[in-house]
């Protein structure tokens, strides 16, 4: 099925987009929902115009992105927050829960905006927030009580403030941009007439290491995201390339070339305490950390295909995980250990296959002709991947079960790399 | 639980709010996207790169007179290896699919680079190995590494010094040529020689 989201939304969306000079304009598209959806109530805010944007339309947007909610109409009316609402009458108009609230302007001009979800069928009051915002905080406030309702329904923590990071490219021109999980407001972080691969977030969300070849060679980068500043963290004789920051916010796994093939080294981020951790004879690449930072798994062609295998971060013997098909790379730990996500090729198509780490069985998640580099969204409920070609972008979704699926496309450049960014915190 | 878990979404905004100034106090929904977005914060650092390549006859100006080859074959001058006319300004070996071996074609081109640098032994090398589009991209620059290692091991083996050459991958990513055609991607499984001035 395909939703599109609200013209408001939109509208709104298009109004961010022109304010802040836009440089690859994104646009959503849910093409694959939950079967059961849960039937919620989001009315406007009470005296929700007199903020200049709409609040309550971008926590209906991202709620009904998720896949995970039906939105209830309920028409013009507003449900003050400082009243319980008439839940019986809700529920028959077929909400299962509500979300009332109300904007306060104050006196320095910036607003009060109270929030309350209700369960209408148990008939009590599921939690209360309350946020303040200046006028052009719309999108943001409205994310955090997206995130809000989504982690009291589901149990699960929300998504909907965290940022992607990808990789424009418009003929010669690389672009790593950062934007909001919608898509919205991307921003430049480092423009290169030079390819620039593997993005890796730092896990408190304020750096991102990657791979630029603007001195004719792949060279690990560190960049500092709020000042803007960068630093060279492994450049060696050789290839360097490959960065994946470990959980504890400190180190790297990275791949270096310089003592033979391809091989696995950790490294901190200061560039300081390099330790080779994979010895073998053939390409060992793509490290990822397990979510408690105990393994690393890799891909490597010992077996003479590439396959996934797995190793203690503090060293041992590899132990290979993926057997089924001749070309399995890419793997991504799911962050609560359970599952792997990487990328198969079945008959001739890259596709994004999801590994039940216990059962040791796989599903194939996606269709498309092309799929690489996918990402887990933080609460490991949506893998991001992309799925575009040289003359239109696309970065995709799907849930882990498969259900709910999006796209975000750019009709003006091709879009590489995604990398789902860390739920902002500390 | 509800109350309790009050205080720590605002701490947490409060966080979220501190990277950018001008969006005050506390309980404020900070930007989410403190990071990346508001005033100063976006330092797009701009990496321009692509036109330091330097024209070869730079290098080869005033000694393309004095080293010329001592066993009077391929080895040439300096400025042989811009001459389209001379077999040392042939740059590129290619590679059958998922293969790393050197064709017997290449072996003359091999050689002729092994003597130019023997005898220039000032001149260093840089060897890119490439893959075409299809498969990982990190896998690819391990793949392509492996093409610019068997490349600058034929040199070697043939007595050039090993500090001489550093053999490095652009995985996928510098296609010459990007239709998704097997004779395209033919084009892009290759390696490249460089030499100083031109990397």
């Amino acid at each position: 099925m395909t939703m599109k989201l609200p013209l408001r939304a939109l509208l709104a969306c298009w109004v961010v987009l022109f304010a802040t000079v836009v440089h690859a304009q994104l646009s959503i598209e849910i093409t694959g929902a939950s079967a059961t959806r849960f039937p919620l109530a989001i009315p406007t805010l009470e005296n929700e115009n007199r903020l200049p944007d709409s609040v309550s339309d971008v926590i209906r947007a991202d709620l009904e992105r998720s896949g995970l909610f039906g939105l209830v109409d309920t028409g013009l009316q507003t449900y003050p927050e400082s009243q319980i609402p008439d839940l019986p009458a809700l529920r028959k108009r077929g909400a299962d829960a509500v979300l009332t609230g109300t904007v306060v302007a104050l006196t320095d001009g910036r607003f009060s905006i109270r929030v309350r979800l209700f369960d209408t069928i148990r008939r009590v009051e599921l939690g209360a927030l309350s946020l303040h915002m200046s006028a052009k905080q719309n999108r943001v406030t409205g994310h955090r009580i997206a995130d809000f309702v989504y982690e009291k329904l589901t149990g699960q923590p929300g998504y909907f403030s965290t940022r992607i990071a990808y990789v424009v490219v418009r003929g010669a021109r690389h672009e790593l941009q950062i934007a909001d999980a919608d898509g919205m407001n991307p921003q430049p972080a480092l423009i290169s007439r030079e390819p620039i691969i593997s993005p890796s977030w730092s896990p408190d969300g304020k750096r991102l290491a990657y791979v630029s070849f603007e001195k004719k060679k792949p060279i690990i980068y560190i960049h500092d995201l709020p000042t803007g500043q960068r630093q060279q963290v492994a450049a060696f004789l050789g290839s360097n390339s490959a960065p994946a920051w470990a959980p504890d916010g400190k180190r790297l796994a990275v791949v270096l070339t310089k003592d033979g093939p391809s091989q696995m080294y950790i490294i901190n981020a200061d560039g300081s305490g390099l330790k080779r951790i994979s010895f073998s004879e053939s390409i060992d690449t793509e490290p990822a950390w397990s979510h408690d930072g105990r393994w690393i798994y890799f891909t490597s062609d010992r077996g003479g295909s590439p396959q996934i295998y797995r190793v203690p971060s503090d060293g041992g013997d590899a132990e290979r995980i993926t057997f089924e098909g001749s070309y399995n790379v890419t793997p991504r730990a799911s962050p609560d250990g359970r599952n792997l996500a990487y990328v198969t090729r079945r008959e001739g198509r890259f596709q994004v296959a999801l590994l039940d780490l216990s059962s040791r069985r796989s599903v194939i998640l996606t269709s498309e002709p092309g799929v690489e580099s996918p990402s887990f969204s933080p609460n490991g409920r949506m893998i991001l991947y992309a799925s575009g070609s040289a003359s239109r972008g696309v970065l995709s979704a799907v849930s882990t079960d498969g259900r709910v699926r999006q796209r975000l496309t750019s009709q003006a450049a091709e879009i590489r790399e995604p990398a789902w960014g860390p739920i902002p915190r500390q | 639980m509800k109350k309790v878990l009050l205080p720590a979404l605002l701490a947490s905004l409060l966080i979220a709010c501190s990277g950018t100034g001008d969006q005050a106090a506390d309980g404020t929904a900070g930007s989410a996207g403190s990071g990346a977005s508001g005033s100063d914060t976006t330092t797009a650092a701009v990496t321009d790169s692509s036109i330091t390549r330097n024209d070869m006859g730079a290098l080869g100006d005033g000694s393309s007179s004095g080293t010329s080859a001592t066993d009077g074959s391929a080895s040439g001058s300096i400025a042989s290896l811009t001459d389209p006319n001379h077999i040392l300004s042939q740059r590129t070996i290619y590679f059958d699919f998922d293969s790393f071996v050197i064709r017997p074609e290449f072996a003359e081109l091999i050689e002729a680079h092994a003597s130019f640098l023997k005898n220039h032994g000032q001149i260093k090398m840089m060897i890119q190995g490439n893959t075409d589009e299809r498969g990982s991209r990190e896998y690819n620059v391990a793949l392509g590494q492996k093409r610019a290692e068997a490349v600058k091991r034929s040199l070697v083996l043939l007595g050039v010094e090993e500090a001489q050459i550093e053999s490095v991958s652009l995985g996928e990513e510098k296609p010459r040529c990007t239709e998704s055609t097997e004779s395209c991607w033919a084009e892009n499984r290759r390696s490249d020689m460089l030499y100083t001035g031109e990397f």
